[in-house]
């Protein structure tokens, strides 16, 4: 498939962006037994104003993939059917949450409304809960676009939606620790500590799916797309010179070299490189390594985006193979 | 319940690509807008068909085979493109079975074309839609049209008839009895997509001569004959 840069930037964008709520809403929840220092009610209101303008600027990223934007209106219309059409339908509904979420701990709406138990129930945690949730469902509905294209084989399986997910929420980590490190909080340890965990998950689940993606048996061959038998079948012309929609779409147009270099690139940028430096920070308490670390894995994410559209083979190429 | 299709011969298609310019005339003409080209003129021409002539060479020379393949939408009975797009512009006519494109509510997000294992859907980069094949449903739908002229651009223009039209739901339709009789096939059968257009597979014309019908062995002549031959032609060099 070929990259685009509007999807990879949609996807690592509001990955991050749902990522950095969650980091929020994790250290508000830890703060309630105690486990971290409870934090003003600025730092949760600025880090969820951060993760919406991430939010905001996936969003308007995603409308240069469109051919005709002034219609996206009309793409909440087949929720019943198309995991695009649900995308579209949540992205907002977590903006919104986001937003009251950050703008409930702007107005310190922390009066408790009830309590379970010894827990004091107040705005703010409903919010953060709802939102919790209703970002978990963007992650699964972003990452379903691609994993319920079963003609993508590289991408029909659950692991694309743990990676989704896995990346998300590393990235976001990282940026709540970058976030933290900056303003000078005590949490970048906390975040750091999670973001280091998710990443190596993340980790686990990419190598998996990469291990997968190696073994695939390619449902349709040459044979089944003319149906002829015949082991010898090779494509003379595709009927056009100059290429296509067909021919700029489905192929990334890069040599399997600069894949592959790809692949090594997002695996040393998102993984190692970012533990090492958040391990250094720990050492060192610099302020300034979970931000480098945030962006090293950023970018490493941007390839791995890249990487995750190139590797996938669609049954189409078998019929554009050849120019006479 | 009627579904529509095309039926194509390869055995005896030729390759002409007389269906591509056909189909890209009439869709050009049409009330839809024109099926715009970039380049046309330069070096690497391009631009969005719904219909394309492919070439495939089977086996090893010199045993070789040249196979021409006309590929278009295949309007399958399970479209797989239908259900992903957001908006409900891809859609699939319930009274002829003919999967279309409403140009004016695709947004033109290409999750169509993903969900399509043959490649047949392609953006039109002017108006910034998804296109594909309507079967020229402009056309076929026309009562003002005389019945014979309610066909695809692609079937009126075809000059050795490889391509029929017809309703592949009605048993003793042309297009059924020739799926039925001459082996139709579908494209990628492994995706479960039904398709709806079938091709005919390619047939080897083979004749066979019998030594029988060159030499007549019961010629009563041969038997006693005491004529000397000087290598003219005689009664035993007639076929029979």
């Amino acid at each position: 498939m070929h990259p685009a840069f509007s999807v990879i930037f949609l996807t690592t964008l509001i990955g991050a962006g749902q990522g950095l709520y969650l980091a929020m809403v994790t250290g508000q929840l830890y703060a309630i037994p105690n486990f971290v220092e409870a934090q003003v009610d600025r730092f949760y209101a600025f880090g969820s104003l951060v993760a919406l303008l991430f939010l905001i600027a996936g969003l308007v990223a995603s409308f240069f993939h469109l051919g005709r934007p002034e219609r996206a209106w009309r793409a909440a219309a087949k929720w019943r059917t198309s995991w695009l059409s649900r995308e579209v339908i949540i992205l907002p509904i977590v903006m919104a949450l986001v937003f009251a979420y950050g703008f409930a701990h702007w107005m310190e709406w922390t009066g408790t409304i009830f309590e379970v138990g010894a827990l004091r129930v107040d705005v703010t945690l409903i919010l953060g809960i709802i939102g919790t949730l209703a970002s978990l469902a963007l992650f699964v509905c972003t990452a379903m676009i691609y994993a319920d294209v079963k003609f993508l084989q590289e991408w029909h399986t659950p692991l694309t939606v743990f990676n989704f997910i896995f990346f998300g929420a590393a990235s976001g980590f990282m940026l709540a620790a970058a976030y933290s490190a900056y303003i000078g909080n005590p949490l970048v340890t906390f975040y750091g500590t999670w973001a280091v965990i998710l990443t190596l998950v993340a980790l686990g689940s990419r190598l998996a799916h990469l291990r997968r993606n190696a073994r695939i048996k390619r449902k349709s061959t040459v044979q089944t797309a003319i149906g002829i038998r015949h082991n010898t079948l090779v494509q003379r012309t595709q009927g056009a010179t100059g290429g296509s929609f067909n021919t700029r779409e489905f192929f990334h147009g890069r040599s399997q070299r600069f894949v592959a270099n790809v692949r090594y690139l997002f695996l040393l940028l998102v993984f190692p490189l970012p533990v090492l430096l958040i391990g250094a920070s720990y050492v060192t308490e610099s302020p300034n390594l979970p931000i480098l670390a945030f962006l090293v894995q950023f970018l490493g994410l941007m390839a791995e985006r890249w990487s995750f559209f190139a590797e996938a083979q669609h049954p189409q190429n078998i019929y554009y193979q050849s120019v006479a | 319940m009627t579904q529509l299709a095309l039926v194509i011969d390869l055995n005896v298609c030729v390759g002409c690509h007389a269906c591509v310019t056909s189909c890209k005339e009439w869709n050009t003409s049409g009330w839809a807008g024109p099926l715009v080209d970039q380049n046309p003129y330069g070096a690497s021409p391009t631009g969005t068909f719904f219909n394309r002539v492919q070439t495939f060479e089977v086996g090893t020379y010199p045993n070789t085979e040249t196979v021409h393949f006309p590929k278009s939408c295949l309007h399958c009975e399970e479209p797989p493109c239908v259900p992903v797009c957001p908006t409900g512009a891809s859609y699939k006519r319930p009274d002829n079975g003919v999967v279309l494109v409403d140009y004016d509510k695709c947004i033109g997000c290409k999750y169509c074309s993903w969900a399509c294992p043959y490649g047949a859907r392609e953006v039109d980069e002017e108006q910034k839609v998804m296109k594909k094949c309507t079967l020229c449903i402009d056309r076929i739908t026309d009562a003002k049209l005389p019945e014979r002229d309610r066909k695809p651009s692609c079937v009126l223009a075809c000059p050795t008839s490889a391509r029929l039209f017809g309703d592949v739901h009605d048993a003793d339709s042309e297009v059924s009895v020739a799926i039925r009789e001459r082996g139709g096939y579908q494209l990628m059968p492994e995706w479960g997509t039904k398709p709806a257009n079938h091709y005919l597979p390619r047939q080897k014309t083979r004749m066979h001569i019998d030594p029988d019908e060159l030499t007549r062995v019961d010629n009563p002549l041969r038997k006693e004959d005491l004529t000397t031959y000087t290598g003219e032609e005689t009664l035993d060099d007639v076929a029979w």
